[in-house]
């Protein structure tokens, strides 16, 4: 507000800037900073990786602590909101409004669904017993790893509670901003019909960020829950 | 303009160049109060037996010394030169992203005071003392740094400290990228933009790359100490070499994050006063930019003493050998840029040739590490040490020196005195040789580091004592310098476009820049546009000017970067709603600076 008035009499050159890298600012922003994110979630389930490999036992079978099932339709909820996310970039593209609004609503649908999911999932395992430090004392998780210690990883719990909340806890804190971010989008730019067919930035910057997101889920539900 | 009016046109700025002064003065603040700290432990060491600090607070010096020099000072002074030049030497109007930037800035100042607060707040914390100052070294090494190990709060402040600096790094980092990339003016090619802006996009690189690892690492640490899992916990099946992999990871390419720009700044100084282009520019590049991909691959030579097997230890050490290469073909590019030039010899020049002899002494060093068995014997003692403070204090500090002379002309309008400025080039090239060369024969003797005294029966202590009087000549050097910037406020002499006859674009515009920058974006047509005929493309006869967009000021980033340090208070003083208004402050200060028009 206080150098605007000194500039006002500048002015900018005729000639075009330099190419770059033909990637608008906004653009090439999102996409370093998902370069940093890739080294962000690289050294989460590296760590995870080495842990579970240096272990001193076997961690507990895949389906015997964590429900399956249930985060399978998660991670379908989720690969849907992509789709549905691909769905929204096209239609505006075209410069269809309409379908703007419904494809766009379903991805943020779909991303809330995922985290309400897994704040039940959540809230489950820790009624049964499952924390970040392990099975607690007494639980019913407790109970039965020490009735077969070797199918539920019982040496190993504090470790495979630890790097499960870690890992998914994150992955969630990610999907939470995506969803408000999308949400404010949603409220300020797309029902008011401030995206058109030439400028859409805002769609294409927070779509990245999400395809990112559920990338790292298919990854982490594969390491975390199948193996 | 009344005085609320100007601190606030200061708490609300976007302008690169505004934030750089500010990055420039606050990260000098905490040069100073890392050379105190310094200068306590030499105080503390100049005998045997000293008694000037207890155990207890020597462990908290040496540890917020280190944290200290590395984060809040020597890699925001060198931010403070991304900021302030590297758009001018680009022929751009401000970086990618203003307010970001506005907000790497406000991160970095109240992370700092976060984690400097622990000096002063023990008795909030019922500690039965003053200063409750991390005490685990500025690596922290697992499990020293476990709650039952550390019970304070210091190691809190540490790890939450530096997860809120790395907030700052990391939005610095992404910005300088976009910046160099998209922002150039029309005609500056890559293979054209001076080696200083060719650094910084490297170092931006290397940390949006390296500061997530440590961030992992200390939020594993966190949740350790925090949350009750067991990430670094041998006795519930956790792995305190975990730590050392992750910080290392991130560790190696941290010292290339503070080499690098102090490499670019030479390689801008030497050309302008030997009056020769940079000899081998394509090389010194390439070198640059290899050094950045090669440093990912010699972390481990930071644990040669874990015992990491024979086949680890040899790949790591001849990588690290390997990595001598690069290195060394740029020192032999500043030599051959200086032979046959018309030297001046300038305090800058003196700075950046002090740079090669002393880099050279710390990359020989260097070298030894890379032989395990000579490592080991090495490792911890006082020649580790020696190396550091040759590579960092000879290399980065004198780098930044040289370009504090060079740049501060452009910075400020007004030349620094050049008599002051070769007493304080004496004083401090003296006083750092005897600070530093001692311990290198203190190491080979014996004296391991961070050991709060030492007997008079281990002969080392002469060496000591020569060591503390180095530091001190070092500290009077500095106060020279000050001195020095102090009268250049008044008493310089006013410096005009180019008071060196620079090559690059920042020379083109008068000292200090109008808000912005360029009257008309110049074209570029050569690599040294100042020094070619052809320089800058007229503006064709007519031509259909349209305005400047300078962005006005915003309070958003300030706000934002305000939640951070109260998101940190929750687990420092255990109470949860801290959190909620913390988690408040940045959901509000993102609505608010989201929603306000702003023109970039």
């Amino acid at each position: 507000m206080t150098h605007a008035a000194v500039a006002a009499s500048a002015m900018r050159p005729p000639f075009p800037a330099e190419r770059g890298v033909d990637v608008y600012n906004k653009k090439l922003g999102m996409w370093v900073f998902l370069g940093s994110e890739v080294m962000f979630f690289t050294a989460l389930i590296g760590s995870y990786v080495i842990l579970r490999f240096g272990a001193p036992g076997p961690w507990a079978l895949p389906g015997k602590v964590l429900n399956i099932p249930v985060t399978a339709f998660n991670t379908f909820l989720l690969i849907c909101s992509s789709v549905s996310m691909v769905k929204a970039y096209a239609a505006i593209a075209n410069g269809d409004q309409k379908w703007l609004k419904i494809w766009f609503g379903l991805t943020i649908l779909c991303g809330a669904g995922f985290v309400a999911v897994q704040a039940y999932e959540y809230t489950h395992l820790i009624h049964h017993g499952f924390l970040p430090s392990g099975y607690r004392d007494g639980s019913e998780l407790a109970e039965l790893a020490a009735a077969n210690p070797v199918m539920y990883g019982q040496a190993v719990a504090g470790l495979y509670g630890s790097t499960f909340f870690t890992m998914t806890g994150f992955h969630g804190f990610h999907v939470t901003c995506g969803v408000i971010s999308m949400l404010y989008l949603y409220v300020t730019r797309v029902l008011p019909g401030k995206y058109t067919k030439d400028d859409h930035a805002g769609v294409e910057v927070v779509g990245l960020y999400w395809h990112f997101v559920d990338l790292v889920w298919i990854i982490l539900f594969t390491i975390v829950y199948l193996i | 303009m009344s005085r609320l009016k100007r601190l606030m046109s200061w708490l609300t700025t976007t302008d690169h160049k505004r934030i750089g002064l500010l990055y420039f003065y606050t990260a000098f603040v905490f040069f100073l109060v890392g050379g105190l700290e310094a200068l306590f432990i030499r105080a503390q060491l100049a005998q045997p037996d000293g008694h000037v600090v207890s155990a207890e607070t020597f462990n908290q010096l040496f540890t917020m010394h280190g944290t200290t020099m590395v984060f809040l000072a020597l890699m925001p002074l060198t931010a403070s030169f991304f900021n302030y030049i590297v758009p001018l030497q680009i022929g751009a109007r401000d970086v990618a992203f203003p307010r970001l930037n506005a907000f790497s800035y406000w991160v970095f100042v109240l992370g700092a005071l976060l984690m400097n607060a622990s000096w002063f707040t023990g008795p909030l914390f019922h500690a039965g003392r003053l200063n409750v100052a991390p005490d685990a070294g500025w690596f922290g090494y697992a499990n020293l740094t476990s709650r039952q190990y550390s019970p304070g709060p210091n190691i809190d402040f540490w790890l939450l400290g530096l997860q809120i600096l790395g907030v700052s790094s990391l939005a610095a980092g992404f910005n300088f990228i976009v910046t160099i990339l998209n922002l150039r003016a029309p005609g500056m090619k890559m293979m054209r933009l001076p080696v200083f802006s060719w650094m910084t996009l490297v170092t931006s690189f290397l940390i949006i790359t390296a500061f997530p690892v440590i961030t992992v690492a200390l939020v594993l640490l966190m949740f350790d100490r925090f949350f009750g899992t067991h990430f670094y916990l041998t006795s519930a099946g956790g792995d305190p070499v975990l730590w050392q992999h992750l910080f290392w990871i991130f560790g190696h390419p941290e010292v290339y994050i503070l080499i690098l720009p102090a490499m670019g700044i030479v390689s801008e100084v030497l050309p302008t006063f030997a009056r020769k282009p940079l000899f081998g520019y394509t090389v010194v590049v390439y070198s640059g930019v290899l050094i950045g991909f090669m440093g990912w691959g010699v972390w481990s030579h930071h644990m040669f003493s874990v015992g990491l097997g024979p086949i680890a230890d040899s790949v790591f050490s001849a990588t690290t050998m390997l990595i001598a290469v690069p290195t060394g073909v740029k020192i032999f590019n500043w030599l051959a840029t200086l032979w046959g030039g018309q030297l001046r010899f300038t305090t800058a020049m003196l700075f950046a040739i002090g740079f090669i002899a002393l880099f050279t002494i710390g990359g020989l060093s260097g070298v030894t590490h890379a032989s395990p068995p000579a490592d080991l014997q090495q490792t911890d003692t006082y020649y580790v040490v020696a190396h550091i403070h040759y590579v960092l204090f000879g290399g980065t500090i004198f780098g930044l020196f040289a370009g504090m002379y060079y740049w501060w002309p452009k910075m400020t309008g007004r030349l620094l005195s050049e008599t002051l400025g070769k007493w304080h080039f004496a004083l401090v090239f003296v006083g750092m040789n005897l600070a530093f060369f001692p311990m290198h024969l203190i190491g080979l003797l014996g004296m391991p580091r961070r050991i709060y005294t030492y007997s008079p029966d281990l002969g080392v202590s002469t060496l000591n004592l020569v060591s503390t009087i180095g530091a001190f000549l070092i500290g009077v050097g500095v106060l020279v310098f000050i001195w020095n910037v102090w009268r250049t406020r008044t008493r310089g002499q006013t410096a005009g476009n180019d008071p060196w006859g620079g090559a690059t674009l920042e020379w083109t515009i008068s000292s200090p820049p109008p808000v912005h920058n360029f009257d008309v974006i110049p074209t570029v047509a050569s690599r040294l546009p100042r020094w070619t005929k052809t320089q800058l493309k007229a503006i064709p006869e007519g031509a259909k000017l349209a305005e400047i967009h300078v962005p006005g000021g915003s309070i958003w980033p300030l706000v934002t970067a305000l939640g951070l340090p109260v998101l940190a208070l929750a687990p420092l003083s255990h109470r949860l709603p801290f959190a909620f208004v913390g988690a408040t402050i940045i959901l509000l200060g993102i609505f608010r600076w989201a929603f306000e028009p702003f023109e970039a």
